[in-house]
C-alpha cells in the first residue's frame, strides 16, 4: 500500500514511522524548507507527563499516554526517565493540593525530599509531588531522530512541497498538518502557547520541574549543558509566531521564583505556536475517505502522537478501528 | 434580575476561563442554565482576531455574552478592550474591570469611576467590578451605571463573603439597584448566602471551572442560588439567643 503523509511535524512523522513498520510505501511531503521549521513541535515542551497532564486533561489523555513511555525510548535513546517534580510556592499549597488529588502515580515530597532529588532547589520550597515514572525529551533531537529512522527505512522527506489535495488521488492521504489542517476540519482551533529558551549555567535541574502559580503555571525542562525551556502560556487564539512582552514578563517572573539565578539567564530564543485542538482537546482520527486525519493532539503531541500514529496505522493497513480517538465528520453525522 | 432593560430567569452569570477543554465549558453553562457568559478579550485578541474559533464557541452557547475587561490595570486600557469588546461582539454590555493591584487582584475604585464615565457617554452599558464601598458605589452610578457588583473576596481567592456587613450595608444602601456579588465565591452555600442577603445575582468563574467536575459544580451553583433567592423572598424569621418550642409544652402530660 501506498501512503503520502502530509506535514513532518510529531504527527506526520509519527505516523509515517507506524505505516513504514507496518509495511506500507510512505512518503512524506513538507511545506517547509527544513525539518521543523514551521511544526509547532519545534516548541514543545517534550515531557512525557501522561500522570501530571491529568490534572487538566481527560483520563483517556493519560491512558494514550503511557505509551509514549515504551515508544520514545526504542526510537529515540536520548529520551530521559528520571520522573518529574510539581512545586508550589508556600501561598499557593491549596493549588499543589488540588494538583495531588486530580493526579496518580506521584510521592509526595517535603523539603528534604525535594533537596535529594533537585539540590539547586534545596531549602526553596517546602513541599511537592514527584512523578517517578515519567520521562522528557528535546523535541527538536527527537524529530530528527525519526527523521533519520525514516530515512534509513527508505522513506522520503519531500521539502519544500505544499500540499495539493487533489495530488495524491491514488495514494491514501495521512493529513497530519496541525493546526494548517483547519481548512478541512472546521471544529479545529488553535491554542496558542509561548516559550523561551535560556541558557542559565547557574541552576542545574535534572527532570522537568513544574510550578504552579494561579495565574502563571510554569514548567522548566531541562535540555542539558546549562540549556532551559521555559513554557508555556495558554491562549485561545490562532496566532502563530508573536510572542507578547507580558508572557515573556510571567514566565520569566515564574522562573524567578523556582530560582533567582534565572533572572542572570541568557535569552537564546522566544517562539509561539498554535497547537491544534478540538473542543475537547482530545485528539482524533478522522476518516475522510481516501484521506485520513490525525490531528487535535493539542498541547500533547509527543505525549500522544505514538499512540495515535499505531492507531491510524492500523487504520489504514488493516480498517482496524478504535472507537476512542476515531470519529466521523460531524457534518457527515448532521447530515445522516 | 432586570439589568440594561433584559430581563434576565437565571441569576446565575458565569465566566468563561480556566475550563479544562471548550466542551466541559459548554457543558458546564449548558447545565448552570446561565443566560449570561463573560468572556474575556484582553490576551486572546492577538493582532489579527486570531481568537475567533473560540468566540464562535462562545457565541455558539446561544447565550447573552457580557465582554470583561480582566486584566486591565488603567483606565485607558479598559475602555480601549471596551471598544474591542463591543466591535467584536456587538454588544454594549462590558463587565469593567480596572485592576489595581495585580497581587491581590483588588479593583482601582479610581480608575473604574474614570472608566464607567468614559464608557457610559460613550454608549456603553457598564457592570462594574467593585469593592462593597457605598461611596464608591454612588460614584458609580453618577457615572451611569444601572448594575454594581462588589466583590464577596479577592478573585479566584474562593473565600465567600469576607464582609457579611458591608454587603448587608450595600443592600440596604441601594434597594433599588441590581446588586450582582462578583469574585470570591468559592462553594454554592456561600452563593446562596448571597442571595438570602437580598442579592440579584452571582457572578463566578474559578469555582466552576477548577472544580474536579465543572459541569456538575455548575448546576449545584445553579440550585444554591434558586434556593437563596427563594428563602430571601420567604422572608427568613429572625434569630434569637433563646430556644423557642415549636409546640407548646405547658400542660403536656408526664412533664
Amino acid at each position: 500500500m501506498r501512503v503520502t503523509v502530509v506535514g513532518a511535524g510529531i504527527a506526520g512523522l509519527t505516523t509515517a514511522l507506524a505505516l513504514s513498520e507496518g509495511g506500507a510505501t510512505v512518503t512524506v511531503v513538507e511545506r517547509s524548507a527544513t525539518l521543523g521549521a514551521d511544526a509547532c513541535s519545534r516548541y514543545a515542551g517534550g515531557m512525557l507527563a501522561p500522570w501530571c497532564e491529568a490534572e487538566s486533561a481527560e483520563p483517556l489523555v493519560t491512558r494514550l499516554g503511557q505509551e509514549a513511555l515504551a515508544y520514545w525510548p526504542r526510537v529515540f535513546p536520548e529520551t530521559i526517565r528520571r520522573g518529574s517534580l510539581v512545586l508550589a510556592p508556600a501561598r499557593d499549597a491549596p493549588d499543589l493540593d488540588r494538583f495531588a488529588r486530580r493526579t496518580t502515580e506521584h510521592e509526595r515530597l517535603d523539603a528534604e525530599g525535594i533537596a535529594a532529588l533537585e539540590p539547586d532547589l534545596a531549602g526553596r520550597f517546602r513541599q511537592g509531588l514527584f512523578f517517578p515514572r515519567e520521562a522528557h525529551l528535546d523535541p527538536r533531537r527527537a524529530l530528527a531522530s525519526l527523521a533519520d529512522r525514516l530515512s534509513a527505512r527508505g522513506v522520503a522527506i519531500r521539502f519544500g512541497e505544499a500540499f495539493d489535495p487533489d495530488g495524491h488521488s491514488r495514494d491514501t492521504v495521512a493529513d497530519c498538518r496541525g493546526f494548517a489542517g483547519a481548512d478541512r476540519l472546521p471544529d479545529l482551533r488553535g491554542v496558542k502557547g509561548e516559550m523561551l529558551i535560556l541558557r542559565c549555567p547557574g541552576v542545574s535541574l535534572s527532570r522537568p520541574v513544574r510550578l504552579l502559580h494561579p495565574r502563571w503555571p510554569l514548567y522548566v525542562v531541562p535540555r542539558g549543558d546549562g540549556v532551559f525551556m521555559l513554557g508555556a502560556t495558554m491562549l485561545e487564539s490562532g496566532e502563530r509566531h508573536r510572542v507578547t512582552a507580558r508572557s515573556v514578563v510571567e514566565l520569566l517572573s515564574a522562573a524567578y521564583t523556582l530560582h533567582p539565578a534565572f533572572a542572570e539567564a541568557e535569552i537564546l530564543e522566544m517562539g509561539a505556536d498554535a497547537r491544534p485542538a478540538f473542543a475537547d482537546n482530545l485528539p482524533r482520527i478522522r476518516a475522510q475517505g481516501p484521506r485520513v486525519a490525525v490531528n487535535g493532539l493539542f498541547r500533547h503531541g509527543f505525549l500522544l502522537s505514538p499512540a495515535l500514529a499505531r492507531r491510524a496505522a492500523d487504520y489504514i493497513l488493516h480498517g482496524t478501528q478504535d472507537p476512542e480517538v476515531m470519529d466521523e465528520n460531524p457534518r457527515q453525522q448532521r447530515s445522516a | 434580575m432586570e439589568v440594561y432593560g433584559v430581563t434576565l430567569a437565571s441569576r446565575l452569570l458565569l465566566g468563561t476561563a480556566l475550563y479544562p477543554s471548550p466542551a466541559i465549558l459548554a457543558e458546564a453553562v449548558r447545565r448552570s442554565g446561565a443566560e449570561v457568559v463573560t468572556v474575556s478579550l484582553r490576551r486572546e485578541s492577538g493582532t489579527e482576531r486570531a481568537g475567533q474559533a473560540f468566540w464562535s464557541l462562545i457565541r455558539d452557547l446561544g447565550v447573552r455574552v457580557l465582554p470583561n475587561t480582566a486584566g486591565c490595570h488603567s483606565a485607558r486600557e479598559a475602555i480601549t478592550t471596551a471598544q474591542m469588546a463591543r466591535e467584536v461582539f456587538g454588544t454594549n454590555w462590558i463587565k469593567l474591570e480596572v485592576i489595581g493591584n495585580h497581587d491581590t487582584l483588588q479593583p482601582d475604585v479610581f480608575g473604574l469611576v474614570e472608566a464607567a464615565r468614559a464608557l457610559t457617554t460613550d454608549g456603553f452599558e457598564v457592570f462594574p467590578y467593585t469593592t462593597e464601598d457605598l461611596v464608591v458605589g454612588e460614584r458609580l452610578l453618577d457615572a451611569g451605571c444601572r448594575v454594581l457588583m462588589p466583590w464577596g473576596a479577592p478573585i479566584g481567592s474562593g473565600r465567600g463573603l469576607n464582609n457579611l456587613y458591608g454587603l448587608r450595608a450595600m443592600r440596604a444602601h441601594f434597594p433599588d439597584v441590581p446588586l450582582v456579588v462578583d469574585a470570591g465565591i468559592g462553594l454554592p452555600s456561600q452563593a446562596c448566602q448571597a442571595m438570602e442577603l437580598g442579592y440579584d445575582g452571582i457572578l463566578l468563574n474559578t469555582a466552576v471551572a477548577k472544580a474536579g467536575d465543572p459541569a456538575r459544580m455548575a448546576e449545584a451553583f445553579a440550585n444554591a442560588i434558586r434556593a437563596g433567592r427563594e428563602a430571601f423572598l420567604a422572608e427568613p424569621m429572625p434569630p434569637r439567643d433563646m430556644a423557642e418550642p415549636s409546640t407548646p409544652v405547658l400542660g403536656m402530660a408526664f412533664r
